[in-house]
């Protein structure tokens, strides 16, 4: 039994003139404890709407979602609240720390719904738990004084505090500079597996999204199986990546297809930013296009 | 209950985050609490003036007024009202009496003699009017056997004597029987320009004034302090009884004090009430306008809080209770403010005469302020706590 599955999960919203509008579309995806997974899509194609299902902040308009096995349908407003705090961590884009309230009282803000001794050593765990992601000694610091780099790491440690089982991680770079991101991305893949978290990263930067054991594709709703190549995921120390493909509704068997990246998109993939390149222009964006991905 | 230590924590850690908002919420409901308290031990303590300006005047609950007035041609003698009135006192076992004589006693002042005004009364009056003197004493059991009568004046008294009270002056009373008295005590005029008045001893007035000048100005009276709820039974037993012991005479028997100033206790109370129940609404009414703006301002932070883990529930009753515990603190604060204010402002001389019994602090406001003011927290706080359940979590989160 896998820890989350989606069955043709399908999530659409009335519009004001009327029209419906599917935001997703038969979404399959199956996600086992410990796994890594990135899913990878331009702006606007429905990333964030699939991580709130997964997360249970919203519900499917029709399809299945189960939840260990359990379709999340079935649960109340009241326990999907409490399975969510107890199994879901999350780590938005804009960190979304609480202003006003110290490193150490945002981290220990999720274990507040905890029960027991979670919640009576809430001051505590939140300690350790800063002096995990290094930032022992800023307990006491105001976000706006952290850095950006900082300020995620504190988002990190707020969204493992629980011990989520599922790390679910929203643009976790995206107001990042690329060796900030790097390190973050590190920091969390590093927490997640000592943790036997799995993660799910949703991003549009394909650095991110190569971490991963398994990546997905979005786009128009749609959620397709890809596969990023060993140079790609890798070191992507040349000028092209090599995507693969898989067709729709198979996350396994997938089909290569080269990508070509451009310098930009390069350096923000890779540890060993290209140069001197004469790569086609393209953004990392565009390489997740159908049509370039195609190409 | 983990659940509710939690809403507590974070209701508690949204008031400290946000001081200012809470300060500028709460100042209404904590003026509303500390008004409820003041006004109501204003009103204590203006009842307990009213009250004790009576109780000088008539006498405390229930004081009655007995006399007897002659019908025929022979009135009886002084020394049968004063039996008659032992006899009363001993028979009812009456703890606090006094015999009352007005009279115009002729003193020798510096100036001349004057004509001053003296109520004879026995050492209980003063415990029975609430009467207190500024200077010296009043008169005790000891001065009964004076043969030196003793005087209690007021100021004018003094003035016209030219002497102060801690000099223990003395002053010789004219008449047939010139005596030199001793004054032990004084108080203060009534009002301005008020002329020398005394009281006496009653057992003095009889020793040296002669039969006739006694009954001068009426016959004596008796004042006795009984138990309310047994002054109608004893009104009528003492008339019967007067009327026997003193024949040939009107006897009358009549409640001096003001059985009404209960219901007006009452009415002074309601309109407290109402006066304060008002201001706790003004103060409600702002706590839920500044409220709503301010979970307005907060969607984000509640999206942050519901990707937590928590449910509308708990949003609805974390912001519920931020109204309350800041309810609470404001009550409080209201509270303290009101003993403050009570401590240092003196209610009683601003409204009249020093107060002997003073009201203590209006525990029982303090407490309807503090009930009363939780209250209005929850009702402020249902409004924004329905808000932020509406909030949709996504959108929040974006926001």
């Amino acid at each position: 039994m896998s820890l989350l599955e989606l069955h043709g999960v399908t999530r659409s919203v009335r519009l004001p003139d009327d029209r419906i509008l599917e935001i997703l579309r038969g979404i399959d995806l199956t996600v086992d404890a410990g796994e890594h997974v990135s899913i990878v899509g331009r702006s606007g194609t429905g990333k964030s709407t699939l991580l709130n299902i997964l997360g249970l902040l919203d519900t499917p308009t029709a399809g299945e979602f189960l939840l260990d096995g359990v379709p999340i349908g079935r649960l109340s407003g009241r326990v999907r609240a409490r399975r969510r705090g107890a199994d879901f961590g999350f780590v938005f884009q804009q960190f979304n720390l609480l202003q006003a309230r110290t490193a150490l009282e945002n981290v220990a803000a999720p274990l507040l719904y905890a029960q027991g001794k979670q919640f009576w050593a809430r001051k505590r765990l939140a300690a350790e738990m800063l002096e995990r992601v290094g930032l022992g000694d800023r307990l006491d610091t105001m976000p706006e004084k952290l850095s950006g780099g900082e300020q995620q790491r504190v988002a990190i440690a707020r969204a493992l505090v629980r011990g989520p089982r599922v790390i679910l991680a929203d643009e976790p770079t995206g107001a990042l500079d690329v060796d900030t991101g790097g390190e973050v991305m590190d920091l969390l893949d590093t927490i997640a597996q000592e943790n036997g978290s799995a993660l799910i990263a949703i991003t549009h930067d394909l650095a991110v999204a190569s971490r991963a054991k398994r990546h997905f594709r979005l786009a128009d709703g749609v959620l397709t199986p890809i596969a990023i190549g060993a140079r790609s995921a890798g070191s992507l120390d040349g000028l092209s990546s090599s995507v693969e493909r898989v067709p729709h509704g198979d996350d396994h068997q997938a089909e290569h297809v080269a990508v070509p990246l451009d310098p930009v998109a390069t350096s923000r993939v890779g540890a060993t930013p290209a140069t001197g390149t004469t790569a086609p222009a393209a953004r990392a964006d565009d390489l997740l296009d159908d049509s370039v991905a195609a190409s | 209950m983990t659940g509710f230590f939690g809403a507590l924590a974070e209701a508690w850690d949204e008031l400290r985050v946000h001081k200012l908002r809470v300060l500028l919420a709460l100042i209404g409901v904590a003026v509303a609490v500390c008004a409820i308290t003041t006004i109501t031990a204003a009103g204590d303590m203006l009842r307990q003036v009213s009250t004790e300006v009576s109780e000088r005047q008539s006498g405390r609950p229930a004081t009655l007024d007995i006399s007897a007035y002659p019908t025929g041609q022979e009135a009886p003698g002084v020394e049968e009202y004063v039996a008659a009135y032992e006899d009363i006192t001993a028979r009812y076992e009456i703890e606090h009496s006094s015999m009352t004589m007005w009279a115009q006693t002729p003193i020798r002042f510096p100036g001349g003699t004057m004509e001053v005004q003296t109520n004879a009364v026995s050492a209980e009056w003063a415990t029975m009017h609430r009467f207190v003197v500024d200077g010296g004493r009043w008169f005790t059991e000891a001065d009964e056997g004076n043969l030196s009568p003793a005087l209690v004046v007021n100021q004018a008294f003094l003035d016209a004597l030219g002497q102060r009270i801690e000099d223990h002056p003395t002053v010789m009373i004219g008449g047939e029987n010139p005596v030199l008295a001793t004054i032990v005590g004084s108080y203060p005029n009534t009002w301005v320009d008020e002329g020398p008045s005394a009281y006496t001893l009653v057992s003095s007035q009889l020793r040296w004034a002669t039969p006739e000048s006694l009954l001068n100005t009426g016959p004596p009276r008796l004042e006795v302090w009984v138990p309310p709820d047994m002054a109608d039974a004893l009104t009528e037993a003492i008339r019967r009884d007067l009327a026997g012991a003193i024949p040939g005479s009107q006897s009358d028997v009549y409640r001096m004090d003001n059985p009404e100033m209960g219901m007006m206790d009452q009415a002074t109370k309601w309109v407290i009430l109402g006066v304060s129940v008002i201001a706790l609404l003004l103060g409600g009414l702002g706590l839920v306008n500044i409220a709503l703006v301010t979970v307005r301002y907060r969607i984000r932070e509640i999206g942050i809080r519901r990707s937590f883990g928590a449910s509308s529930g708990r949003v609805f009753f974390s912001v519920l209770m931020e109204s309350v515990v800041a309810t609470v603190v404001a009550g409080i604060v209201g509270v303290a403010l009101a003993i403050v204010i009570l401590h240092n402002v003196p209610l009683d001389t601003m409204m009249g005469p020093a107060v002997q019994d003073r009201p203590g602090f209006p525990v029982s406001a303090a407490v309807t302020g503090m009930v009363a003011a939780v209250a209005v927290g929850a009702l402020a706080g249902l409004i924004p706590a329905l808000v932020a359940v509406r909030v949709k979590v996504i959108d929040a989160i974006r926001y």
